[in-house]
């Protein structure tokens, strides 16, 4: 029991990852119609941006000590990061918040690149086939994958939790299972927040005017423009809630996975057999089976289970897709009508 | 392209088999005239060739062709472990593997057409690249790779099972009472495959797989596939069944992917998991349509440019540039070098995605289209000055 419940956890924060990627790719696809290969690659970027508002946050202020010397005989130098220098102990207290306020750098951030990249690459998209759509994505998301290397460097870059989030969580305890099950504080988070921004995008889609002339939009894209509403303004801006989405999610998972250059592509993949599994063009079933093939993943990795399929957490999420593309061509939640030519 | 007639077909293969025979000769003055880079020419354009038998002939998009390329590389290393150094077993035995793996994904991804189909063939190249790392390090050696090794000594021959990893056994040769000294190379009959030797077995192999791709797209079978790249719908109602054809042309070009992986086997026998990641067969696709997918020359085009950018591009490094700026004052020599360094060397992959992005926004049909464009308008022009001579005279 408890190794089942830990489990389940365990898939849930990876889960939420997936199902906030595989969110923004149906998004893009149900709104625009184009299947956006560099969808991992803003993942990516999110988690740098992480990265670079943690660099930026932690710029040093070098002061020279003359009365102190180093075993060298120098001066000491002590360094200070500004922020702390500025507002004292706040300042302390905001370096050790960094990947949370990163959000706050990530979304306009994200916003503007998801923007840019629709009017300016995208945009030209519409009519071409899906092969070219996918072809000229996947160019992009090389493209902006060399770039953060080149810029970032080739290794994982390590990002922490804030202090009060870094141990882990008792859960057993709160559950009466006992010690056994405990679970680090930070995916916790990481889960609530996926949850809170799944949630937080469908009220914006279900209960605003923008978001049903979105909903109206996917359905008959034609009939909502001859209603005179500029549609196409609109759908450029889902791509960058979209790309935001993506961005926030790669931010935040920065304290559980140390972001390299490539982590959008392997995230990619993997989104992308979620949105199939999922159904194309089903929002929910995008959030459905990005929790569920979260947690079967993990399900999949324990000792148990690999002891009797050798491998099988490796290849579990791909077996899955094919086992569903070939019993439900829809996906578990996928629309008639979309994608089917 | 040429026309349809035979006798155009018989001259394009006359003068392809003449370019790539004489490629050493030719390729001189590019600075490419050497065994290793000439080898990776004629493979990669067989890897392309046969991609574009499916992607080009019937437009779909797979994007997991690397992993017949991987399957035909272990086929082949373990054919030289096994049996013998001899390169013709193990060709035959690798594309009978991929072939065979081919089969067993395109039965399943086929089912599906579109992104479907795209995302399930990733989603099987992705499974084979994660199963190579983990659980098949028996046959794959992980992230070593398999090697070929020495011979097992014959006072332990009899607990093989242990050590074929380190050591080989290569039971015809030993019959055969082949003298080895070192790590073995590969042969032909005893001819060393290394160097041009084994440049003209890949170029050989590339004639012969162009021949037959031109055969492919000529024939009825290759109508039905342009069929289905037009319309796969009208298709089926005109009663064809689409599914064996595709399948066809799904194992076809498996087999010529299990041929490339063969010969990246013989003209260097060591096979690794990375040949299997989609980033590999994101540059199949990438060759195949700069060439031009659905034209004949085009991928073999498309891969030799990039193979022959990526060789010259990777290895630029900072004192090349300093000596190339140097005519420059020292900022703008020092902000070009900059600049420019994102784009060689370690940063190669940079501006084959830029590539990539420019061919697909650009140039959708690739450069042979480009090339046909261009002879059309040539056509064009004298076809009028004749039209306009013959009417004032």
């Amino acid at each position: 029991m408890d190794a089942i419940i830990l489990q389940i956890l365990n898939g849930l924060d990876k889960g939420g990852a997936y199902a906030l990627i595989a969110l923004g790719l149906t998004l893009t696809f149900g709104t625009l119609g184009v299947v956006n290969f560099a969808h991992g690659a803003l993942f990516m970027l999110g988690a740098f941006c992480a990265v670079s508002f943690n660099k930026l946050i932690s710029l040093e202020q070098v002061v020279l000590d003359a009365t102190q010397k180093t075993a060298w005989g120098t001066a000491l130098e002590i360094r200070t990061p500004y922020i702390e220098v500025w507002f004292g102990d706040i300042g302390t207290v905001l370096l050790d918040y960094s990947v949370p306020l990163s959000i706050l750098f990530a979304i306009p951030v994200m916003l503007i690149f998801g923007v840019v990249m629709e009017r300016g690459l995208i945009k030209h998209f519409y009519n071409r086939p899906h092969a070219d759509q996918i072809l000229v994505t996947f160019g992009l998301a090389i493209v902006l994958q060399e770039i953060i290397k080149h810029y970032f460097g080739a290794n994982p870059i390590p990002q922490f939790a804030p202090d009060i989030v870094a141990g882990s969580a008792n859960i057993g305890l709160w559950l009466g299972l006992g010690d056994s099950v405990v679970y680090p504080w930070w995916r916790l988070v990481y889960f609530a927040f996926s949850a809170i921004v799944i949630f937080g995008v469908f009220a914006f889609l279900q209960f605003t005017t923008f978001g049903m002339v979105v909903r109206a939009g996917m359905r008959d894209r034609e009939m909502v423009s001859l209603l005179g509403i500029n549609i196409e303004r609109r759908f450029t801006i889902i791509f960058g809630l979209a790309a935001v989405v993506a961005g926030m999610a790669g931010a935040m998972y920065t304290p559980i996975l140390p972001p390299d250059y490539h982590m959008g592509m392997d995230f990619l993949v993997l989104s992308f057999v979620v949105v199939v599994v999922g159904g194309m063009g089903s929002l929910g079933g995008a959030v459905a089976a990005g929790f569920l093939l979260g947690v079967l993943q993990s399900f999949a990795s324990m000792n148990e289970i690999k002891s009797i399929i050798p491998g099988i957490d490796q290849i579990i999420i791909y077996l899955v897709a094919v086992v569903i593309l070939l019993t439900l061509p829809r996906g578990l939640m996928g629309r008639k009508g979309v994608m089917e030519d | 392209m040429f026309g349809n007639s035979s006798r155009a077909d018989w001259i394009m293969l006359i003068a392809f088999s003449a370019f790539v025979l004489a490629a050493p000769i030719l390729l001189k003055p590019f600075g490419a005239a050497y065994p290793d880079l000439l080898q990776k020419f004629a493979i990669y354009g067989i890897f392309a060739i046969g991609f574009n038998i499916l992607f080009g002939l019937t437009g779909y998009l797979s994007f997991g062709h690397a992993a017949f390329l991987g399957v035909g590389s272990y086929a082949s290393v373990w054919m030289f472990k096994l049996f013998t150094m001899n390169v013709i077993p193990a060709v035959l035995f690798s594309i009978v593997v991929a072939g065979l793996f081919a089969y067993i994904i395109g039965f399943v991804s086929l089912r599906r057409s579109g992104i479907y189909f795209s995302i399930l063939t990733l989603a099987f190249a992705q499974m084979s690249y994660n199963l190579a790392y983990s659980v098949l390090t028996p046959i794959t050696n992980g992230e070593t790779g398999l090697q070929v090794r020495q011979l097992v000594p014959a006072d332990r021959a009899a607990d093989y099972v242990f050590i074929l990893r380190d050591e080989d056994l290569r039971w015809v040769d030993q019959a055969f009472g082949v003298v080895e000294e070192g790590i073995p190379i590969t042969n032909l009959f005893g001819m060393k495959m290394s160097g041009y030797p084994g440049f003209y077995f890949c170029a050989v192999l590339l004639i012969l797989g162009f021949f037959i791709a031109m055969r492919i797209a000529r024939s009825n079978f290759g109508m039905v596939l342009k069929a289905i790249k037009s319309n796969q719908n009208r298709l089926s109602y005109t009663g064809v069944n689409t599914r064996p054809y595709l399948l066809a042309a799904f194992v076809i070009s498996g087999m010529y992917a299990g041929l490339a992986g063969a010969l990246l086997a013989v003209t260097d026998p060591l096979a690794g998991a990375e040949r299997m990641q989609w980033t590999a067969s994101g540059e199949v696709v990438l060759m195949t349509i700069l060439g031009g997918a659905g034209t004949l020359l085009g991928p073999v085009l498309g891969a030799g440019i990039i193979k022959y950018f990526e060789n010259i591009f990777s290895s630029i490094n900072d004192t090349v540039l300093e000596n190339v700026f140097s005519f420059l004052p020292t900022t703008l020599q020092e902000i070009s070098i900059a600049v420019t360094s994102m784009f060689v060397g370690e940063g190669w992959h940079l501006t084959l995605g830029l590539m990539f992005m420019i061919i697909v926004i650009f140039l959708p049909g690739g450069l042979m289209q480009g090339l046909n464009h261009l002879i059309g308008l040539f056509k064009r022009k004298i076809s009028t000055k004749s039209v306009s001579a013959d009417s004032s005279g």
